[in-house]
């Protein structure tokens, strides 16, 4: 594998590992995201799948992938990836089989496993210093069982259970949880926050990862055309919109120490990411609700602050 | 052969390093600790060529274990009552993928009130989940029971797991003579894994455990687990046949203890079987034709072998060492099914004793066996009668005391 960084778009390579037609909505920035994660993962892959949208890539006959797939439970995926790499040392060690079989296993989850029940086996694996990839496709919500509220919900995104009525007109009140923050205190090798609008990014980033033994770990944020309430031809101008207002920072750490690779220049209003989704369209519509607006504002504002300050004494 | 005294939790590890496991994900739990401690120094001191992991969650260790059989080596793991539940889903999801797994369950009541001592509710609850049941009354089964169990998830005709049952304390902590066979023996009895169906390498991408949409899909593998475990039984008697012929040591489905000739029957399993088998001595020594019948094999469930054990008896009471609550003895109703289609069906009765590893005493017994007699003609069968003495009556009457409560 050639670790060297890509430098534009046109070095992508432009062979796809996921064929056409799989059963996930139009417009879905995790597959976006996938696609490209799989171009440099390459084909000696398993992928260790949790209960998700993901799930339903793979419907007896038939698969979308041209690596191995094993789909587990909500909570364990990690746990099934402990499994199967020990499994396939302790083959390759007892001369059972060919090193040149060897996979790579790949943790593949939405953000209710990885943000919420799963979060115990994720960081039992981390701990362990397991030999594994994990990409998390964060859509903000459980999206399989039609947008519910999850630790990864941001404040006053409107979901099936936390709607926005009279009693809590914002929706959601709760913040989203830092899962970044939460993994990067087990200091693994490797761990980034990647986006389907940055891809020249997201390749590059799974580039460094390979050299590094142990946990490799990733967060998508996905856009999600049915959860979000935006059209589907939106997805990759959402997601950019969400770097470039400052919401998703695009970042990464080796063994715990952070720092972002994609610093917006002049940081956009938050307004102009959310006004476009329904999620959070009672900040707008029937009349513009200026405290929650300002808030979100400040909470972005006052994260560069001090992500700018710790960077700046780092250098 | 010599024989060593070992407790039933080594009886268990000794069982998986002579069968030559490659893998053992684990947490600890009371009363199954000593195994996997036993094998994490067996590991460490390189006697056993094995990987162990101590993993973060019984779900998480049952994932692992189904995993690592998935991807083609032979695990072995053990839990105890909250743990087996705590991983439960893992159960159903791993015996769908239709991987050999081998699992031990040292039983101990289900909370709450949260307790130590077995009972077997914990190992009842995977009844139905597609894991074959192997339950043992002594140390020395423990052993070969493991040996068996992986010769029968192994079958390409059976490919599911087992899990493997002893009491906690009664057996997982006493000591009995146990001979350790000789490995080459266990050798020419239990050949390596080399699976055929299910695992992962690079030439040979495979989806596995992927989802199905719509009934006929689902009830299709649903089935073909239920037809297989139902071949296990076919397999089962192979299985048996070769390890008494290898190990000289004979265990049938079911075993029959001064039966053949009795009119009085007592089901039983597990160790507590050791006490029925006494009481039974003491009952023919008055004179009544007692007779006992221990299951081993829970899943398959043997009909046939215990339908011919019974079929023709006076009156069977099945003792229950479990609560369904509600409803009573859980046992009780399979033996019912097994029989309820017979011309000649024995009047059946149900208790309920031994819970949370509460004694069984002679008293007890012969409360049974009396009630079996006076059966016989009476017309109403009662429900399930739960046992107690009036020495547990007293004793829990001064505890409430101390408690304020009476």
């Amino acid at each position: 594998m050639n670790i060297a960084p890509i430098k534009s778009i046109k070095d992508i390579p432009t062979e796809e590992d996921i064929f056409p037609g799989t059963p996930v909505c139009a417009g879905c920035g995790g597959l976006l995201a996938l696609r490209h994660c799989l171009k440099v993962l390459g084909k000696k892959v398993v992928i260790v799948n949790a209960a998700g949208c993901f799930t339903l890539l793979s419907i007896y006959p038939f698969t979308p992938f041209q690596n191995s797939w094993l789909y587990t439970a909500m909570a364990c995926a990690p746990a099934g990836a402990q499994g199967i790499r020990d499994a396939l040392d302790i083959l390759i060690k007892k001369g059972r089989l060919d090193p040149e079989e060897d996979l790579k296993v790949v943790v593949l989850t939405g953000d209710g496993a990885a943000y919420d029940i799963g979060i115990a086996s994720t960081s039992g694996a981390i701990y362990r210093n397991l030999d594994f990839y994990y990409i998390c496709y964060d859509n903000e919500a459980y999206g399989n069982t039609g947008f519910q509220w999850s630790g990864a919900t941001p404040f006053a995104s409107k979901t099936g259970t936390t709607p926005a009525g009279r009693i809590s007109p914002t929706g959601t009140e709760l913040s989203k949880k830092n899962l970044f923050e939460i993994w990067k205190s087990h200091k693994p090798p490797y761990l980034a926050t990647i986006s389907p609008a940055h891809p020249v990014d997201l390749i590059n980033k799974f580039k460094k990862a390979e050299q590094y033994k142990g946990p490799k770990l990733f967060i998508n944020l996905s856009p999600c055309p049915p959860g979000w309430a935006t059209d589907t031809s939106y997805t990759a101008r959402l997601a950019k919109l969400a770097v470039d207002t400052g919401i998703w920072a695009l970042k990464e750490a080796v063994y715990g120490e952070a720092r972002h690779t994609v610093i917006p220049r002049r940081v956009k209003p938050v307004e102009e990411y959310l006004k476009g989704q329904g999620r959070f369209a009672h900040l707008f519509k029937p009349s513009r609700q200026e405290d929650a607006l300002k808030k979100i504002q400040e909470m972005v504002d006052r994260y560069w602050n001090e992500a700018r300050k710790a960077e700046v004494i780092k250098e | 052969m010599m024989k060593e005294m070992l407790t039933g939790n080594a009886a268990a590890a000794w069982g998986v390093r002579l069968a030559e496991v490659d893998y053992v994900p684990a947490y600890p739990i009371t009363p199954q600790t000593e195994i996997i401690e036993t094998l994490a120094k067996w590991i460490c001191d390189g006697v056993m060529e094995a990987r162990f992991v101590t993993v973060d969650s019984e779900h998480s260790m049952i994932t692992a274990a189904g995993a690592a059989s998935a991807t083609g080596v032979r695990v072995f793991t053990a839990t105890s009552s909250q743990g087996l539940l705590y991983g439960f889903e893992m159960l159903y999801t791993v015996a769908g993928w239709r991987v050999p797994l081998v699992m031990i369950n040292v039983s101990r009541g289900l909370s709450a009130p949260i307790t130590l001592e077995p009972d077997h509710n914990d190992v009842l609850a995977a009844r139905d989940s597609g894991f074959l049941q192997i339950h043992c009354e002594t140390c020395q089964e423990v052993l070969d029971s493991i040996l068996m169990a992986y010769r029968l998830a192994e079958d390409e005709r059976v490919l599911l797991p087992v899990l493997v049952n002893m009491d906690g304390f009664y057996l997982s902590f006493t000591r009995e003579p146990v001979e350790i066979p000789d490995i080459k023996k266990v050798k020419r009895f239990l050949p390596p894994y080399q699976p055929k169906h299910a695992f992962f390498k690079a030439s040979q991408p495979m989806a596995q455990g992927v989802a199905v949409i719509g009934g006929p899909v689902y009830s299709y593998f649903k089935y073909q687990m239920h037809l297989a475990s139902r071949k296990a039984l076919e397999v089962y008697k192979e299985v048996s046949d070769e390890f008494k012929e290898i190990f000289g040591r004979a265990y049938n489905t079911i075993e029959g203890y001064m039966a053949d000739d009795a009119e009085y029957i007592l089901v039983m399993t597990n160790s507590f079987s050791t006490l029925g088998k006494a009481a039974v001595k003491n009952a023919r020594s008055k004179g009544i034709k007692a007779g006992l019948l221990r299951l081993r094999l829970l899943r398959p469930f043997p009909e046939k072998d215990i339908f011919d054990a019974i079929i023709g008896k006076k009156v069977v009471a099945v003792l229950d060492q479990n609560i369904s609550i509600g409803k009573g003895g859980i046992l009780y109703s399979e033996i019912s099914s097994a029989i309820c289609n017979g011309k000649e069906s024995p009047l059946l009765l149900s208790f309920v004793g031994g819970l949370g590893g509460k004694n069984i005493s002679p008293e007890e017994f012969e409360f049974i066996f009396d009630s079996m007699i006076k059966a016989i003609g009476i017309g109403e069968i009662p429900a399930s009668r739960l046992l107690y003495t009036e020495a547990e009556w007293k004793e829990m009457d001064s505890l409430k005391k101390m408690a304020g409560k009476l």
